[in-house]
């Protein structure tokens, strides 16, 4: 299990690509710097989107998790 | 994204809701990663754009047989307009109509959904696609 504190948690299960992604920009753009975003998508299309996005933003990848039938993508708002 | 990204210039001239909507998933992709986006809307594409048409339906590709319409449409993905939303909300996305499809179409700016931002002659929409990639749809 995790051991980072979540600010926020966006539950994206059951989105079709690119949902979850754009659930997240979204959230982050709202954010402050620092803050701690948890994704949860059953999309396989998040597994290289949200990565890509996060290195493309400069933002902080923590942490991927697989989890039955969906994944968790932490990821911290760098800037 | 501080460094400036080349354009991604997308020529959409097929009105079918699942060409549509794969255009709008490669705006999305190219917005989110920093890409300015130009679209240049001509034929029956920008038939799918007139004011009150967008969520009409624009049928499918010929290639969607009986049983893949069934898929496509059961399918919970976003509606094409709705990407193009959120691609213009997160990044550079240019909407432009073909003057001379809307001249064949006796269409106005006033005809249209505001998501297409001009009207524009195919030298414009050429100058913006600058040393870019044209992707014709």
């Amino acid at each position: 299990m995790s051991t980072v504190q979540i600010d926020k948690t966006i539950d994206a299960r059951g989105m079709a690509c690119p949902g979850p992604l754009m659930n997240l920009i979204g959230a982050i753009r709202q954010g402050q710097v620092g803050q701690i975003f948890e994704v949860l998508s059953s999309d396989e299309g998040s597994k290289t989107d949200i990565p890509a996005w996060t290195a493309k933003a400069k933002h902080e990848l923590v942490e991927v998790r697989q989890d039955e039938g969906y994944a968790h993508f932490i990821v911290r708002k760098a800037r | 994204m501080d460094e400036q990204e080349k354009p991604l210039s997308l020529v959409l001239f097929s009105g079918t809701d699942d060409k549509l909507n794969a255009a709008a998933v490669l705006t999305v992709g190219a917005a989110v990663m920093g890409r300015p986006v130009n679209i240049f809307l001509q034929y029956y594409a920008l038939r799918a754009f007139r004011a009150g048409k967008v969520c009409a339906d624009h049928a499918l590709a010929w290639e969607a047989t009986d049983a893949l319409t069934h898929v496509i449409r059961a399918h919970p993905g976003q509606h094409w307009s709705e990407l193009l939303k959120q691609a213009k909300d997160v990044g550079e996305v240019n909407i432009q109509a073909c003057a001379l499809s809307m001249d064949m179409f006796h269409l106005k700016q006033a005809d249209l959904d505001p998501l297409v931002d001009g009207i524009e002659g195919v030298a414009a929409f050429m100058a913006s696609v600058s040393d870019g990639q044209v992707l014709f749809i």
